[in-house]
């Protein structure tokens, strides 16, 4: 298949992508959000520990 | 003779709650003319013309109705958890279902009720017709005491946060969406001539699942909030 | 089993169990979740109608499924922490109530987009999209809920409370407003008889559940890990070093 074919999309490039982007942003943004959540808490608890 | 006890214990608090309001009739009053200003906000809002306000009546006395209620909500167990007497019930070893309830009832029958009283009177100025009256009516009457049970939920669970009320309607208005879309609907199918059984049922139904599983929710939330 | 149960709600065990699990999650996931979108960009068929328009579904319908599911979930982690007082079952809430948004969002987003070229506008009031958005709110009544507590436990407890009342309403949320309209194409994957779209267009679909699911686990096992932490603060277990 033509790649130009594939980016167009049969003319619905514009909806698809901007779909497929979202919902790649929004995986990619839990991703992120959830390592830092366990990391921040790991640093703050690490922190603590050592205080001690 | 617990069963007895109950009866009382609950007969009372709804007494007293009537009572009450009695002296602060002007807290009483508050809802209703919120109801009336904010359904005049909508012929302001879009056409003075009769004909065309007829089609959205329905939905607008709905959802005033909706709105008022949930204002006068805000402050259904605030006074009795701050002076204490909310722990009491608490400790009493009642149902604390049963009291809640009837505190509930009180509080629909100084709000809600009236709301549904007045529902005609706004109607016919949004250009309602006579005939949608009795869907009106009842739709309403089902759907305010559905109300006052879930906003007793949702305020049992805000009693004690800080300027709960925005919270209270978020929490609740999802919620009644469902009576919103039947009550609203009934009075719509009484318009256009069609039979309102369908929906009027719904909203019963839905009305007798709120009253068996409400008291439940509510009790449990007011021990959260109350519990240290 | 009971044992094992109670063995696992403690904090430590389970701290551990997710850290190891978490990988057997993620890896998967993402594997699964290229799987679908090759498959739903370029190896699947366009649609008849609707052309590769309709490649929106492979996104937009786990995402609803997702939103719901997570919802439920947390519903259910919600009343066991309520019931049975297990903290760890809050915490599972909590830590899912932000991912299961996130797709509510989502679904909501490529449901708007999709209507575009489907029905001309970027939003009709449909039974699908008005109950997602209506599931939005309620996600974000939960955690609006559970940020006004400063008090960790109560605010366990009433956002349990919420959650229970919550999924409760969701089908009568759900059927209320399929009632009041149905603009939306009916459910073509769960009619009883031969679906309206062709099987071969709906493998994606599935696969891309799959991949959501297992990108949920890994997630939630993160998110798990940073509540248990934040909730254990001055544990002994923490002190001793992991």
């Amino acid at each position: 298949m033509d790649l130009n074919e594939f980016f167009r999309m049969g003319g619905y490039a514009g909806y698809v992508w901007t779909s497929y982007g979202l919902t790649a942003l929004v995986l990619l943004l839990n991703w992120s959000a959830a390592r830092r959540c366990e990391s921040q808490e790991q640093d703050s608890a690490r922190r603590r520990s050592g205080t001690d | 003779m617990r069963r007895a006890a109950t009866t009382a214990a609950a007969n009372l608090v709804f007494r007293r709650d009537l009572t009450l309001a009695w002296r602060r009739w002007d807290e009483v009053a508050q809802p209703l003319i919120f109801y009336v200003v904010v359904t005049t906000l909508f012929p302001l809002a879009t056409t003075p013309d009769l004909s065309q306000l007829r089609v959205i009546s329905g939905g607008v006395v709905w959802v005033a109705a909706l709105l008022a209620s949930l204002l006068a909500l805000e402050s259904l167990f605030r006074s009795d958890v701050e002076d204490g007497t909310m722990e009491q019930w608490v400790l009493s070893g009642q149902p604390l279902g049963w009291l809640l309830l009837a505190k509930v009832a009180s509080h629909w029958v100084l709000t809600g009720l009236p709301l549904v009283i007045m529902s005609p009177v706004v109607g016919t100025a949004l250009g309602l017709p006579f005939d949608a009256w009795g869907a009106l009516v009842a739709s309403l009457l089902l759907g305010t005491a559905t109300l006052s049970i879930l906003g007793g939920i949702g305020a049992a669970l805000t009693v004690g946060v800080r300027r709960g009320s925005v919270l209270l309607s978020l929490l609740v208005l999802p919620l009644a969406m469902p009576l919103l879309i039947f009550g609203s609907r009934a009075v719509g199918m009484a318009m256009d001539g069609e039979s309102p059984a369908g929906p009027l049922q719904l909203l019963a139904a839905i009305f007798f699942l709120t009253l068996s599983l409400g008291p439940l929710a509510m009790s449990a939330a007011i021990r959260i909030s109350v519990e240290n | 089993m009971w044992l094992w149960f109670h063995k696992f709600a403690s904090p430590p065990h389970a701290y551990r169990l997710l850290g190891t699990l978490a990988p057997w999650f993620g890896w998967p996931a993402l594997a699964t979740i290229l799987l679908a979108t090759w498959w739903g960009l370029v190896k699947a068929p366009a649609d008849y109608q609707q052309g590769d328009a309709f490649r929106i579904l492979y996104v937009h319908a786990p995402s609803a499924w997702m939103s719901m599911f997570i919802y439920v979930v947390m519903a259910i982690a919600a009343a066991v922490g309520l019931i049975w007082r297990i903290k760890l079952a809050h915490a599972a809430a909590a830590a899912a109530a932000p991912i299961g948004a996130s797709f509510t969002f989502l679904a909501l987003a490529t449901g708007s987009i999709w209507g575009k070229p489907m029905w001309g506008t970027w939003w009709v009031w449909d039974a699908r999209l008005t109950s997602e958005l209506i599931l939005l709110f309620l996600y974000l009544g939960y955690m609006a809920l559970r940020s006004s507590f400063d008090d960790p436990q109560r605010a366990d407890r009433a956002s349990a409370v919420l959650a229970i009342v919550g999924v409760i309403n969701v089908p009568i949320i759900h059927y209320s407003v399929e009632w009041w309209t149905t603009l939306h194409q009916p459910a073509s994957v769960t009619k009883i008889d031969k679906p309206s779209i062709a099987i071969a267009m709906l493998y994606p679909l599935f696969i891309m559940i799959l991949g959501f699911q297992l990108y949920f686990g890994w997630a939630i096992s993160r998110r798990l890990r940073g509540e248990i932490l934040r909730r254990e603060r001055n544990a002994s277990w923490l002190k001793e070093g992991r």
